[in-house]
């Protein structure tokens, strides 16, 4: 589920905007941004220059002219300081709303910990790592911890946008909650993980609102190639003034600013900011959040994707579809034994073999529990069932329930374990069924895939990103799963250990790898891998491993967050090449109309056919600087990613950025330039 | 345009594509392997030079390491042929008597031969002594090549070899490439070569000129000299610098269509064959001919301009009851005609060569504009020895970044990241070459101790003024030769030209190679941008093409392009 | 640092002896031995007195009379100084190029009036080394009337010579049709005799 996005340009925020555009004009501002330095520099400069033509009798150019490029210029770079206002508007929407869920939160803490008996009220914004506090029904959560203590159903709509309330209780896997959640039952005790201003919210908040904002490493790459392309032009437009006057065709500063201006990459440069903050409040649409950029871009590199078994690819629980019973048993006592054995069993498993047996042997199902004594699941019998009168029923591994029959004295048939391993080669998981020292027969239960996994597999293929699946099965089973799935590899009877092992080993090969985990013994895993993503629902060790974390705990959402990260990098080389490619146009434009007067003979080099010189460099700037304010959207939603090949992806954007590039705006300064010339401008 | 023309060009061509795998596998063997041919011959020089260097094969160096050794070298090599140019008149060798050379010409010229630039600010058989030419020019001819040759290896090492926590930070040894590619590589192909050109007529003597009488009685005095020596190595290492004035256009350094054809040959010849040494190293030959398709596509769009524009009369002699049929004759020998003229001017500046066999200064203004853009693209088009291959990889570096980013995945070229400290370095590249070219331009323009050196005025003037300050920047050394250079102003400025032009490159191409050598891995996908197929080779040709011309359009626009305009409109000036 | 600067002296010391030194020596001897008459400038010594050198079968030189072919203009010193290669460097917009042009054009027209067609490009352009030794066919040919007229002879005997000295493409495909213009003088003085020089020569 994925919070609606704040309009772009709803008319308040557009109205911050502006006037953003303009506080940012401060050139301590600007110079972070060299590319927009330099186009600001060249604006003080035709703006001096344009009120010192106010005092002369005969300017150089005219006045409407320089006034007109001058205006221009600025234009630009309120464009630029327009966009990135854009995106921290969207971002700091996106932050206001969750910052509102932690507003006015007083917390109950506990003086002296855990052990400590009196309670403190205290405003959640002063609460510590490591603090405790008592979170009762009707209470928000104040801050970011996990539960020490109790249980409770908790409503984390206001984070994750989910209704649904979910359960988190102390230890295990379900522990974490985050700040500003709502507790609707029970009574918990929460060990506060975060200082103040450190919490994930926090942190992302900061991020989208571009406050702590540190470039990613490509941004960084492209930053500085951008810097070096407006050095290199500078060279260019600066020594032309010398070429010129020594061709018998001096040029004015104003053409020269203008030249300069239209040559630097100042679409890219003025929307790169607002590119790199959108990416992160897209990632935030999507119910993500990230500790750094640094990540998202490293998403967008995976090349191997480890991904839990249970519950990402199939469903959570396994379900009982067949039963099999061994030779010379009949099939409906075996179904009978199996319904009493799991009559108490409140497990999914319990209740799908329940269910089986009921649509399958209604008679079977409808037998008398009156005196039955249920005996659960331990992890030391690893068997569940049934003690009614004299009888023993048990369920349970095969192995457990052939232990169990030796120890009553009987002596299960090695049927028993060619039958399990059929269901094992089937992909299947056996559970016997005994009655007292008798064996009758085997359920099968089975892993039953997601429905669409494939789909989402093969376009995981597509991208180029190998994925595992890994779980505690065995190969066998594992292999099965992972073929029905559509999986690439899997890694079975999985341990933490294994599972950290796998992770060096795909390293050492050279891959990226991304994994999603919820458990506390996922956190090394999650801490070796280059993306690791951790359920909301999972423990807080596990959330401070990760560089990421999910809200809506949806282990498949690895798939958005890796579009994410490709589409910054595209976005970012898509609207490169299209600032690049720009500059091919601005030169037929602006060149022959810098010398034109003076070598008529190069006129058939005005290939546009502009009105005049004059109007052929306004209508160059005008739409230097238009293009910025008409790229927004696109830098804001970024270029769509497409999962074909890295080549098949290239040649697309070349076609459309590059190719696009060179085209667009012959097309554009034509249409101001007869604009202008419509109007009686020039 | 004749089809016999075309027909030479094709030879021409076929012949580069035919030597490309033999040399570009021979060039491996001597570099890459310790299976070097002729081990007791050349194996025991090899070890000799070693030996008296003070070195042994393997002592393998950080690019820093490198770096340091080459400059230290560069700088020695500068010193000891300004001391022979100042002390030629007490030296040996000098039948013509020749006195010192001048500060500035003998700085320049040592800067020049030493940077691989064999920029001539001189004319040589009025200046230069026979040892001057020998050891002072001839020996740079050899080792600036050579030099060239290692710091392309390296840099190739630098991007192929595995890192990881084995992999060193090295990328090889300075002392141990400069001499194996001197004794495995150049010297014997010289030697050869030298002999073959002796035979087809090129002079090879230690005597004085000789003064004849001609058939009609006057005095003609015949220069010689060693000449063949130098003819073989100043192809072979893509130096330029000519025996005489004129370089490969005199008829005793080129006398024959035949010579013409291994000349430009001996141009092209390492440079492509790296491009083959490249992907062996790379350890897949399609990212070598990928590279190489791409040199291929502009070296064909570049002789095709240059032959259809000189095939066009000169537009300043229309009217004059000249029969033009031919092309523009100005400056280009009877026995090379258009064709081989516009081919080799191609090839001379495609490669950092500089040598020439007709003047580019008598071009028509297109035929012109073909040799001085193929240097402002920075003469990766093969390119000279080794700075062709460095030069190239620097804009795959830029292309494969473009395309990471555009096919969203961080960049990688053979597995290995493209990150900032790359782009910072590619960008100081593309800053430097754009800076020596154009600043030091803007001056000369600008002052009159600049422009009194023009030979032609007008829109033609500028052009000679670029093209100097490019061929210096882009160490080529051919020249629109009606710029005077020999002056204080011009020798000097170009001096540093050719020299930040030559290290101010070198160094951060090598820093790129020492920031890759002990780069992670990393295995290549699907997602991959594959830097091995056409479709890189069109983007690589797409982003030289766009770069270069950015940068230099405007300048350009008022030399050749506007001569093209106003010529056409039959103005002089 | 100081080390690596002990090497860059004994490595320069090393490949300066062997490429500057030895490898020059080794091939001078070589062409003195094998092949002596090119590696000394492929002379050309008088057929009747074997002492006199008149030139390089390889260089051009001046020739203005009426009575020889004459060679393309030269930008080499004052004309074919083989001690001074050069081009003119004159430009596509010269005006010195266009000057000098068009006074050969006059020159050659009033010294050729029997000649076809316009003047051949060649005859007015400036070779690139100044001593370029050859012409096209077409170029000598458009001489001959003239040659024909100042030697008194039948012009289809001129263009006979002419004709045996024509080189063709090496291999059949590289470099233009030629013909040596030195060589060819030499014959035609060997064939009709020598003009009478002196008298005719212009004035430089």
């Amino acid at each position: 589920m994925s919070r609606p996005a704040p309009s772009v340009f709803g008319r308040d925020a557009a109205l911050r905007a502006i006037r953003e555009s303009f506080v940012k004009l401060d050139p301590r501002l600007v110079a972070r941004n060299p590319v927009m330095f330099v186009v600001e520099v060249g604006c003080v400069v035709t703006t001096a220059l344009w009120v010192r033509d106010l005092a002369a009798t005969a300017p150089d150019t005219p006045l409407w002219f320089s006034g007109l490029v001058t205006l221009w210029l600025w234009f630009t770079v309120l464009f630029a300081n327009f966009a990135e206002a854009v995106a921290e508007g969207r971002g700091r929407a996106q932050a206001e709303a969750l910052r509102k869920t932690r507003r006015d939160t007083t917390a109950r803490r506990l003086v002296g910990g855990v052990s400590g008996g009196r309670e403190e009220e205290v405003p959640a914004s002063v609460l510590r790592r490591g603090d405790v506090v008592v979170v009762v029904a009707g209470m928000t959560i104040p801050g970011d911890g996990d539960v020490v203590e109790g249980i409770a159903s908790v409503d984390e709509s206001a984070i994750t946008g989910e209704s649904a309330p979910v359960i988190r209780e102390s230890g295990g896997d379900r522990s974490a909650v985050t700040g500003g959640t709502r507790v609707l039952s029970d009574r918990i005790l929460v060990r506060i993980s975060a200082d103040p201003g450190q919490s994930f919210l926090d942190r992302m908040i900061a991020l989208v609102e571009g406050a702590a904002r540190q470039k990613t490493p490509n941004e960084i790459a492209l930053h500085i190639l951008l810097v070096g392309l407006t050095i290199v032009f500078l060279f260019v437009c600066v020594t032309l003034v010398p070429f010129a006057i020594y061709s018998g065709a001096p040029i004015s500063t104003i053409a020269v600013v203008a030249l300069l201006v239209c040559l630097i990459p100042t679409t890219i440069g003025g929307l790169l900011s607002a590119i790199g903050i959108a990416g992160m409040d897209r990632l935030l649409a999507k119910n993500v959040v990230a500790t750094s950029g640094r990540a998202v871009e490293a998403a967008g590199d995976v090349d191997t994707l480890l991904l839990d078994k249970t519950g990402t690819i199939t469903l959570g629980n396994r379900m009982a579809v067949e039963l099999l019973p061994l030779p010379g048993v009949d099939v409906t006592e075996l179904a009978a034994a199996a319904g009493i054995a799991s009559a108490a069993d409140e497990t999914p498993e319990g209740r799908s073999i329940v269910a089986l047996v009921t649509k399958m042997f209604p008679a079977a199902a409808a037998a008398d529990l009156r005196g039955a004594v249920f005996v659960p699941f331990t992890a030391q019998t690893r068997m569940s069932g049934c003690d009614i009168h004299d009888r023993v029923l048990r369920k349970g591994a095969v192995d457990a329930v052939r232990r169990h029959v030796a120890t009553l004295g009987g002596n299960a048939p090695a049927s028993l374990g060619e039958i399990a391993d059929r269901i094992g080669d089937q992909g299947g998981t056996p559970l016997a069924v005994c009655d007292g020292t008798r064996a009758l027969g085997v359920i099968h239960l089975k892993d039953i895939v997601k429905t669409g996994i494939r789909e989402r597999f093969s376009r995981f293929r597509a991208m180029g990103i190998r994925t595992v699946m890994v779980t505690g099965d065995n190969p066998r089973t594992a292999a099965v799963i992972a073929r029905e799935a559509g999986v690439d590899d899997f890694l079975a009877e999985a341990t933490p250990e294994r599972k950290l092992e796998l992770i060096r080993a795909e390293q050492a090969k050279g891959k990226l790898v991304a994994m999603t985990g919820d458990g506390t013994n996922d956190a090394p895993a999650l801490a070796q891998a280059d993306v690791g993503v951790a359920m909301n629902t999972g423990t807080q060790a596990a959330k401070e491993a990760g560089n990421m974390v999910d809200l809506d705990s949806d282990p498949t959402k690895l798939l958005e967050i890796v579009e994410v990260g490709k589409q910054l990098l595209m976005t970012r080389g898509s609207l490169t090449t299209f600032s690049i490619s720009n500059d091919v146009a601005k030169y037929f434009a602006i060149l022959p109309a810098l010398f034109a007067i003076a070598f008529p003979e190069i006129s058939p080099l005005n290939v546009m056919g502009l009105a005049s010189p004059l109007s052929a460099i306004l209508s160059a700037v005008i739409f230097n600087a238009l293009i910025i304010v008409v790229l927004i959207p696109l830098a804001l939603r970024g270029v769509k990613y497409r999962p074909l090949g890295a080549a098949a992806l290239f040649r697309r954007s070349m076609l459309i950025y590059g190719l696009g590039g060179i085209v667009a705006p012959f097309a554009g300064i034509k249409l101001i330039d007869m604009g202008l010339a419509a109007v009686g401008l020039v | 345009m004749t089809v016999q023309g075309w027909i030479q060009i094709a030879l021409f061509t076929a012949a580069v594509f035919a030597l490309t795998k033999p040399v570009g596998a021979y060039l491996y063997r001597v570099l890459e392997t310790e299976e070097r041919p002729l081990p007791s011959i050349l194996g025991r020089l090899e070890r000799l030079c070693l030996r008296l260097c003070g070195r042994t094969a393997d002592d393998e160096q950080t690019w820093r390491a490198y770096a340091v050794s080459l400059l230290l070298f560069s700088i020695v090599g500068i010193a000891v042929t300004y001391g022979i140019q100042r002390l030629q008149g007490v030296l040996p060798l000098n039948p013509q008597g020749f006195g010192a050379v001048p500060h500035d010409l003998a700085l320049n010229t040592a800067v020049s031969f030493t940077t691989n630039t064999n920029w001539q600010a001189y004319s040589g058989e009025t200046t230069m002594s026979y040892l001057t030419q020998m050891v002072g020019l001839a020996w740079h001819n050899f080792v600036s090549a050579a030099a060239g040759l290692a710091v392309a290896v390296a840099v190739a090492r630098g991007l192929t070899r595995r890192g990881g926590p084995e992999g060193g930070k090295t990328i090889g040894s300075f002392w141990a490439d400069l001499i194996r590619s001197t004794v495995y590589v150049l010297l014997p192909v010289s030697i050869v070569v030298a002999v073959v050109f002796v035979a087809m007529g090129v002079p090879q003597t230690l005597s004085a000129y000789r003064e004849v009488t001609t058939v009609e009685g006057a005095k003609q005095v015949l220069a010689l000299g060693p000449v063949a020596t130098q003819e073989a190595i100043k192809m072979l290492g893509t130096n330029g610098g000519g025996f005489f004035n004129a370089n490969s256009a005199h008829p005793f350094e080129n006398p024959t269509p035949v010579t013409n054809l291994i000349q430009m040959l001996l141009i092209f010849v390492l440079p492509t064959g790296l491009t083959w040494t490249y992907g062996k190293m790379a350890r897949d030959q399609r990212q070598g001919w990928a590279i190489f398709g791409a040199m291929a596509a502009l070296f064909l769009a570049g002789v095709a301009t240059c032959y259809f524009a000189e095939s066009h009369a000169n537009t300043a002699l229309a009217g004059l009851g000249v029969d033009q049929a031919t092309g523009n004759l100005e400056g280009k020998e009877v026995r090379f005609g258009i064709a081989n003229t516009a081919l080799f001017a191609t090839v001379t500046t495609d490669a950092s060569c500089g040598a020439v066999n007709g003047m580019h200064d008598s071009f028509t203004p297109l035929g012109g504009l073909v040799p001085l853009l193929n240097i402002q693209l920075g003469e990766v088009v093969f390119g000279g020895v080794g700075a062709g291959l460095y030069g190239m990889l620097v804009f795959v570096v830029l292309s494969v970044f473009i395309a990471g980013l555009m096919v969203g995945r961080t960049p990688e070229l053979l597995g290995k990241k493209i990150e900032a400290r790359e782009m910072k370095l590619v960008t100081v590249y593309m800053a430097v070459f754009a800076f020596f070219v154009l600043v030091p331009a803007a001056w000369a323009s600008a002052v009159g101790y600049g422009t009194s050196s023009l030979a032609n005025q007008g829109p033609h003037g500028l052009s000679e003024i670029l093209y100097a300050t490019s061929s210096a920047t882009g160490n080529n050394g051919s020249a629109f030769a009606g710029l005077s250079a020999n002056t204080p102003f011009w020798n000097l400025l170009l001096a540093v030209a050719m020299f930040f032009g030559r290290f101010a490159m070198i160094v951060p191409v090598l820093a790129i190679a020492g920031s890759m050598v002990d780069k992670k891995t990393v295995a290549a996908g699907p997602g991959t941008f594959p830097t091995n197929g056409t479709l890189f080779t069109v983007l690589l040709i797409g982003i030289i093409v766009i770069v270069g011309a950015l940068t230099f359009l405007p300048a350009l626009g008022l030399g050749p392009i506007l001569e093209h305009y106003v010529g056409a409109a039959g103005k002089v000036y | 640092m100081r080390n690596e600067l002990v090497t860059a002296f004994r490595a320069a010391a090393v490949t300066l002896v062997l490429t500057g030194i030895a490898y020059p020596l080794l091939v001078t001897g070589i062409a003195q031995v094998a092949f002596p008459a090119q590696a000394n400038g492929s002379l050309i010594n008088d057929t009747t007195e074997p002492s006199v050198t008149m030139g390089s079968a390889l260089i051009g030189q001046s020739f203005s009379d009426p009575a020889y072919v004459n060679p393309r203009p030269s930008a080499a010193g004052a004309g074919y100084d083989a001690a001074a290669s050069s081009g003119s460097n004159l430009g596509p917009t010269s005006k010195a190029l266009r000057d000098r042009v068009a006074a050969d054009v006059a020159r050659l027209v009033a010294a050729n009036p029997n000649a076809p067609g316009e003047v051949p490009a060649e005859l007015v352009t400036a070779s690139g080394s100044g001593l370029d030794p050859h012409l096209s066919p077409a170029s000598v040919a458009w001489q001959i009337p003239r040659i024909a007229a100042a030697r008194g002879v039948a012009a289809d005997r001129v263009r006979a010579v002419a004709a045996e000295f024509e080189q063709g493409r090496a291999l059949g495909v590289l470099g233009e049709p030629r013909v040596n213009v030195l060589l060819l003088n030499l014959a035609l003085d060997r064939r009709f005799g020598q003009p009478h020089l002196g008298a005719s020569i212009t004035p430089k």
